[in-house]
């Protein structure tokens, strides 16, 4: 995936002396300080980060954290202060007024508000095919444009009626219609379901991810709120006071959160709808070959005192599970047998999970398995790592730190040979 | 108090003078135009009967202000005509419908000029507030300082009354507009016109509206003083009983006044509403 958005060393002072704030945030005066001293207002402060193509990306902080004048920064709503915005190759910071307003033509699908801010006197047509009637897309074709996207947004039957005539989603969808209609890769979205009641926003975002992957636009989503945040972003922002504190993935924000602040505002959250099970599987420390005679798997099992073993090919597919217990009892049996062959019916099925299956649904997994670990696999049945009932638990417990891992390293260098 | 007086009379009354003397044909020019107008207008009125005129009043009204208000316009209407009013409210009505017409055209661009530009509106602001505050029979003097008696200084006189409410509301309307709207229109790289037309001024109808409401009743209320100075019209004859203490007649032509203001409101208070609704 390629960059699409850029953003260096991007500063947004409110006030009248913005130079004389910038010069004491750089000698690290709080915002407040410059407030009470210099009567300015720090709206954003050395911002640095990069929006991939295609991508959700989040900002999340609370009111008065800077996300909105954050995003109005990008299309250049506000005008920066300093600093550079590099969207498609254009620094657009240095755009004069009239090829920034082409240039936004170009590239932003607009913009999608907390309160709708659709026009009252246009119907659902009119609103849809607004964007595109600014750029002088003549009516036939925008009409067309907009039916085609209004109908993909679950809104047919409602080209003629007026916004007032619709419910509060009805409205966001309309928002986000006419975002979507104009031919552009990046799309603002501020807040966008906060209005929403918490069944319909559910929808929405569940709505937004579906059009997501088959309209692929760079979304930039401000939001204070987190579960939001984890649920919509491919990757997220989380700001404080003018600052980015953290960027990274739901996870990565989950499980190493960068300071107190972001662990105090990760605390509440969900983690077993974040978590997954790539997060917290283990290494595997020992597994069985399909050609391992019975002796040697016993061997293994013992070495670690494990109750059984999981089984893979030379190419760490995975092929089964193997109880000690039963292991142990074949050999009894077969003592005496010199030459001994692996019996393939104590091969039994291994439970497992795929590594990005969120932990919520990996529980479940667990409890309906009679016997084992849980294997995590990645999306060619491969080996990565297991899980104990103990790292479940201990995940799921707050405050408990996890440490990243990338399963099994061993079992890929392994192969690597 | 003071050893001295200030001026103003004097200097109201030389930059009158001055005006009057080097601008005439200025005058004369918008005379003539608001003759033509106000002239077209009435003849044209009192070309069809009566009766003719007074069924498309109340189509208007029906559409605008439902059947309630119609049946009004009607029994109303012929009243003034049963009364022998007809005449003297089709040419109140004309004055009325020019000066606002004169108000449209130039309180609109004034208005959405004071709503994009601070400066502009601090400046208007304090004009505004003393065209409201001035008793409006000052305005009568210069008047006819400028345009003589009779109509013309009459329709110039209601322009100046009924002009300030329009420019204020205009100048608010757009000003709510709520941000985002505005934010979403630059967000896909509107131009300020396209900003204008196709988002501020539209969303801020219904204000408008009740601006034009404002000032048409605002004229209304200017027809009697404007009569003093020789409009004609119904104020004419609401004068006429007050001189003669003819208490009947005067009550009688008041009444129309006041049927004419009831019809005119209902109807744009209509164009209001129906701005709001969609």
């Amino acid at each position: 995936m390629s960059e699409i958005i850029t953003v260096r060393n991007l500063y947004k002072i409110f006030g009248d002396n913005p130079k004389k704030a910038i010069q004491a945030l750089k000698e690290g005066k709080s915002k407040d300080e410059i407030l009470r001293k210099h009567k300015q207002i720090v709206g954003v402060q050395d911002i640095n980060f990069t929006v991939r193509e295609g991508e959700i990306f989040v900002l999340m902080g609370l009111s008065g954290s800077g996300k909105s004048t954050l995003q109005r920064l990008i299309n250049r709503l506000h005008e920066p202060t300093s600093g550079e915005i590099v969207i498609n190759g254009t620094d657009i910071v240095k755009l004069k007024q009239k090829e920034l307003r082409q240039f936004r033509r170009n590239n932003f699908c607009g913009m999608v508000f907390q309160n709708f801010a659709i026009l009252p006197h246009r119907t659902v047509l009119g609103n849809v095919e607004f964007g595109l009637e600014l750029q002088g897309v003549d009516k036939d074709e925008r009409q067309e444009k907009a039916r085609k996207i209004i109908k993909l947004v679950g809104l047919d039957g409602n080209e003629d009626n007026y916004p007032s005539q619709l419910s509060g989603g009805m409205q966001q969808r309309v928002g986000l219609a006419r975002g979507l209609a104009v031919d552009a890769d990046i799309l603002l979205m501020d807040e966008a379901f906060s209005a929403l009641d918490p069944l319909i926003r559910r929808q929405m975002q569940d709505e937004l991810l579906e059009l997501q992957a088959r309209m692929k636009k760079t979304i930039l989503f401000v939001t204070h709120d987190l579960d939001e945040a984890f649920r919509l972003g491919d990757r997220i922002a989380i700001m404080k006071d003018g600052l980015i504190v953290q960027i990274g993935t739901a996870e990565e924000i989950i499980s190493s959160p960068a300071d107190e602040y972001v662990r105090t505002f990760v605390e509440d959250m969900d983690r077993s709808a974040v978590l997954t099970a790539g997060t917290i599987m283990l290494p595997v420390k020992e597994r069985a070959f399909t050609g391992d005679g019975p002796r040697t798997i016993l061997r293994k099992i013992r070495k670690f005192g494990l109750s059984g073993i999981l089984v893979t090919d030379s190419k760490r597919h995975l092929k089964g599970y193997i109880l000690a217990k039963e292991l142990a009892e074949f050999l009894e049996k077969n003592k005496k047998k010199e030459d001994l062959k692996m019996d393939p019916s104590l091969i039994r099925e291994a439970a497992y999970v795929d590594r990005d299956m969120p932990l919520n649904e990996v529980i479940n997994v667990y409890q309906e398995a009679d016997y084992g670990p849980i294997a995590v696999v990645d999306s060619d049945q491969r080996l990565e790592g297991v899980i104990v009932r103990g790292a479940i638990i201990a995940a799921l417990s707050e405050g408990y730190e996890i440490e990243p891992n990338n399963g099994s390293d061993d079992l890929k260098k392994e192969e690597d040979k | 108090m003071f050893p001295f007086r200030i001026p103003i009379r004097d200097w109201i009354s030389d930059a009158v003078d001055y005006l009057v003397s080097e601008y005439s044909a200025v005058f004369d020019a918008f005379s003539a135009l608001v003759y033509f107008l106000v002239d077209n207008l009435k003849d044209g009125m009192m070309a069809i009967h009566p009766l003719a005129l007074i069924i498309v009043i109340a189509a208007i009204t029906l559409k605008m202000a439902g059947w309630r208000m119609a049946l009004f316009a009607i029994i109303g209407l012929l009243l003034s005509e049963n009364i022998g009013l007809w005449s003297a409210f089709v040419e109140t009505l004309a004055l009325v419908l020019t000066a606002e017409l004169l108000v449209m055209v130039v309180g609109l661009p004034l208005g959405v000029l004071a709503a994009r530009k601070d400066g502009f509106h601090s400046v208007i602001r304090p004009v505004l507030d003393f065209m409201q505050t001035m008793p409006a029979f000052v305005y009568l003097i210069p008047a006819v300082m400028f345009f003589g008696l009779g109509l013309v200084p009459g329709v110039v006189a209601t322009f100046v009354f009924a002009l300030p409410p329009l420019i204020r509301l205009t100048n608010l309307g757009i000003r709510q507009v709520p941000k985002e709207l505005v934010e979403a229109a630059d967000a896909f790289g509107a131009t300020g016109s396209q900003k204008l037309f196709k988002v501020q001024i539209p969303v801020a109808m219904p204000t408008i509206m009740a601006g034009v409401n404002q000032s048409i009743m605002l004229g209304l209320s200017m027809v009697v003083i404007a009569a003093m100075i020789g409009a004609g019209g119904l104020g004419e004859d609401v004068l006429r009983g007050i001189q003669r203490l003819q208490v009947g007649q005067g009550f009688e032509a008041g009444l129309v006044v006041v049927i004419m203001a009831i019809i005119l409101d209902r109807i744009t208070a209509g164009f209001a509403d129906q701005g709001s609704k969609s």
